[in-house]
């Protein structure tokens, strides 16, 4: 099936461009000396050093990062344990669990954000840090699992049994055994928890208070009167560093499979 | 052991409880009832109302529209990744993904940049001397939005579940006599209805449902049903009746994952 | 004599580096049970495939009834194949899955319906039309494999190791059931296995390759009795290979003793391979024999025993009903026709390879 090379790489380059074009635009103005979205007034650097200077924005950093780290560690935790605790359960129950934690990935992020708003409100809650990140959690926990279970489904059970019949105590043979086997799932989920919490709007949106903001809240509130260059900057410098890092983790493994590529029978 | 071990997941269960059956509830709650407290049809009445039909209406058009097109552009897209995924690396498909990692706020901004009168784009189409687009603050904007924005949900489930369709299994639709577009109609195409089926829900939902593609594209003019309801809560206060219209909303989303599911077993029994 | 059905003219196949085929010759005729044999990595499958379409060669034509079917795409072939994971499409029952080829064809529905009784029957499946392929046992999936390709009529069916994922007992049974099949629908059948048992059983020809070459044709008689080199020996059931020198026609020195032998036109004093199969070999009395051992181990095995006997430096293997227990002294035996004297491979490429397995 090695026809129509040329239309499918058309193609796919088509579409790159599609969903590249406005990535480039974002890191082209932020090297853009006019404040203006649609003229270019010449090279300059100025917005990345500024950016360092604006504590609001500063500031929706690193909220948006402690948010992205924490939510996503509580969850990976929260989620492994219950994949772990699922195993053991009865199918009925672990249906039950399985449809609830479905409920998040298939609601619209729309009414997530009102419902827990509804419940802090409920709750007398100030909102705030504190409630945006018991959203998050919430919202990330499900991806954890969803990445995790499969990991545990495909364990063979024997081996474990093999390691407590060869005098390991439970708890070690867990950790050498079952927990090497998992860690791919637990690192893509928490991966997966992270990304979504970095680029959630709409519940955090509707789960802050006055006065707390991310860089996506504080990047809605601009909307209408005009986005700061520095934000694109601090956009710029975010992607770059996903772009290395995942050149870093993917560059290794592909290596060596080219090396010893070629022969497949 | 086995009973120990069970309870490892105590913490999630109370967790979820709390956190996601809980604030259902209280929707529910909120959405049948009015300021006072009594119980009321009136929140859920209120979608047909001339406004609040035509958003839901536009939201439906809208999002059909989106998701046809996506699966319409991630399908053939999905294709060629599997063939290069199966024999060379999956890198070329994490580039179609790597998007998601800018902020989908600025990117949806973006496409404002681009699409203005004085923007990017008509500023190509003059150089070529085209005709002018101008679909900025209409509803073809917010569809390329939506395309634009859930694009990736749709090209990884179908690339997904392509990678894992045995080549063995077209293969042998060929060697019965079936010509490319019979293998593909017969074989391929029911193989991966799943996940299709998973691709549209993914983008069908945020579609029908976002204020935010609609805001920053539509100038603020066009009004979706998720426009509506994020107005209730934020600008009139009236949580009750954007309660009931969520109600509604996931109505909606409920009745569209059970066709998709319907499909779903249809197709792989 | 059949015409040539089918006949593999100078095939070449590389995949990157590593060679599969190289001028590969074969012909198969009509109405014959044909057997690539080799072990894994041989190029069996790729032969296979390349005769199915799935695979283009590099060099070479390959003909079909005289006609050049190379660049053909598979549906257009007049065969069809059992792959070896039989393929059945996981999300169409029984009934659809044999139907398949013919609806490509446009069949009607009344043809259709009697062909999958027809085929049903044929593999003793009957009333099996509605169960979904994935609700089958290995040996019935097998079957179904079977049936969704032989209704198509081929004139000929390609089999890839169709039995290997089946355990024993129904492995030997499946392979009574192909032999009856064959027969029964009187078309050409190429099989391809690593297993030499299910070779000798059901072949007409056995075509024995290993490393992209092929090694020996012939009857599965031929085959087993008269192996042409010490591979083929090798890896068809067990045997006894020696260094030897052949003296002169008809007398040949192994390990120093002289054995007389029916093998002519080797030459004079010419080093050569001599095969002795296991159940071959008499074991007699020290003084009796040609050259004396000791026995170093039995097995029983059922039928028979399986002896070593070392004798001057080399570890027999003797298959006997006669039991001689360790560490007795025997003569070795062996009659003249018994013996099979074949020339010491030339190049690197006929060298015997270890067989994994």
């Amino acid at each position: 099936m090695k026809k129509y090379k040329g239309i499918k790489y058309f193609y796919s380059i088509l579409i790159l461009v599609f969903l590249y074009a406005p990535i480039v635009t974002l890191m082209v103005l932020s090297f853009n000396q006019s404040k203006s979205r649609s003229h270019w007034g010449g090279f300059t650097f100025e917005w990345y050093t500024t950016l360092l200077e604006s504590s609001a924005l500063m500031n929706a950093f690193k909220n948006t990062m402690i948010i992205a780290l924490l939510s996503a560690f509580i969850a990976t935790i929260f989620g492994t344990l219950a994949c772990l605790g699922m195993n053991f359960m009865r199918k009925r129950s672990r249906a039950m669990i399985m449809g609830m934690t479905n409920i998040p990935m298939l609601n619209a992020d729309i009414v997530t954000g009102i419902s827990l708003m509804l419940l802090f409100i409920a709750c007398r809650a100030t909102m705030g840090g504190a409630t945006v990140l018991l959203a998050h959690i919430t919202f990330n926990i499900p991806y954890v699992i969803l990445s995790v279970m499969p990991r545990f489904r495909q364990i063979n059970r024997s081996i474990y049994e093999a390691a407590l019949d060869l005098g390991a105590t439970p708890v070690y043979a867990f950790r050498k055994v079952v927990f090497p086997d998992i860690l791919p799932g637990i690192i893509s989920g928490f991966t997966m928890a992270v990304t979504m919490s970095l680029d959630d709007f709409i519940i955090t949106h509707f789960t802050k208070g006055p006065g707390f903001d991310t860089l996506s809240t504080k990047i809605y509130s601009e909307v209408k009167k005009g986005i700061k260059p520095e934000i694109y900057a601090l956009s710029t410098i975010m992607f770059t560093v996903v772009l290395l890092l995942l050149v870093l983790v993917n560059a290794k493994p592909w290596a060596s499979r080219h090396k010893n590529g070629g022969v497949r029978r | 052991m086995s009973n120990k071990t069970k309870l490892f997941a105590a913490p999630y269960c109370i967790w979820g409880a709390g956190f996601i059956i809980i604030p259902l509830i209280i929707i529910l709650i909120y959405g049948f009832s009015d300021t006072e407290g009594h119980f009321t049809f009136i929140n859920i009445y209120s979608i047909f109302s001339h406004v609040n039909l035509k958003a839901l209406l536009l939201s439906m058009l809208l999002s059909v529209a989106s998701t046809f097109l996506c699966l319409l552009i991630a399908y053939p897209l999905a294709s060629v990744l599997a063939e290069y995924g199966r024999d060379k690396s999956p890198l070329l498909a994490l580039l179609f993904i790597l998007p998601m990692w800018m902020n989908s706020l600025l990117r949806t901004i973006a496409w404002q940049n681009l699409l203005e009168k004085t923007g990017l784009i008509n500023a190509i189409l003059l150089f070529f001397h085209l005709p002018e687009m101008m679909i900025i603050n209409t509803p073809w904007a917010i569809i390329l939005g939506m395309v634009y924005d859930f694009l990736p949900f749709m090209i990884l489930p179908i690339y997904n579940i392509l990678c894992k369709i045995d080549i063995e299994y077209k293969n042998a639709a060929r060697d019965l006599g079936a010509n490319g577009w019979q293998t593909f109609w017969r074989i391929t195409w029911p193989m991966s209805l799943p996940g299709v089926l998973s691709g549209i829900t993914m983008v069908f939902v945020p579609s029908l449902t976002t204020f935010v593609i609609s805001d920053i594209l539509g100038g603020g003019k066009i009004l979706l049903i998720g426009n509506v309801i994020e107005q209730l809560f934020t600008q009139d206060n009236d949580r009750n009746a954007g309660a009931g219209l969520s109600v509604v909303m996931m109505l909606f989303i409920v009745i569209s994952t059970m066709i998709t599911e319907k499909y779903d077993r249809e197709g792989s029994v | 004599m059949h015409d040539k059905l089918i006949d593999l003219i100078h095939i070449s196949k590389k995949y990157g580096e590593s060679v599969i085929l190289d001028d590969f010759n074969l012909y198969i005729r009509e109405n014959e049970f044909v057997t690539l044999l080799g072990p894994s990595g041989c190029g069996k499958t790729t032969t296979l495939r390349i005769i199915g379409g799935f695979e283009t060669p590099d060099e070479g034509k390959v003909m079909f009834q005289n006609e050049d079917i190379t660049s053909l795409p598979p549906n257009k072939r007049e065969l069809n194949t059992v792959f070896q994971k039989y393929a059945l499409f996981p999300h169409m029952n029984v009934a659809d899955n044999i139907a398949f080829g013919l609806r490509i064809k446009g069949k009607s529905n009344q043809y259709i319906k009697d062909k999958i009784r027809y085929a049903l029957k044929l593999v003793n499946l009957d009333g099996f039309e509605d169960r979904m392929s994935d609700s089958l046992s290995g040996g019935q999936q097998q079957r179904i494999a079977i049936a969704r390709a032989i209704v198509n009529e081929p004139k000929v069916l390609l089999l890839d190791e169709p039995l290997g994922a089946l355990d024993l007992k129904l492995r030997q049974d499946m392979q009574y059931e192909l032999i009856r099949l064959k027969n029964e629908l009187g078309i050409t059948f190429i099989y391809v296995t690593h297993d030499q048992e299910e070779a000798l059983t059901m072949s007409d020809t056995i075509v024995v390759m290993n490393q992209g070459y092929i090694q020996q044709t012939g009857t599965p008689t031929d085959i087993y009795n008269e192996p042409q080199n010490a591979f083929v020996a090798d890896f068809i059931g067990d045997s006894n290979i020696i260094s030897g020198i052949m003296i002169k026609d008809k007398l040949v020195d192994i390990l120093g003793a002289r054995f007389d032998c029916v093998d002519t036109g080797f030459g004079e004093n010419k080093p050569v391979d001599v095969v002795i199969r296991p159940e071959d070999i008499d074991l007699v009395e020290p003084e009796k024999g040609t050259i004396e051992g000791i026995v170093t181990d039995v097995i029983f095995k059922g039928v028979h025993y399986e002896m070593c006997v070392m004798s001057r430096n080399f570890e027999w293997i003797v298959h006997s009903t006669d039991c001689f227990p360790v560490d007795s002294r025997v003569g070795i035996h062996v009659d003249p026709f018994d013996i099979q004297i074949m020339n010491k491979p030339e190049s690197e490429d006929e060298k015997a390879v270890e067989i994994d397995e």
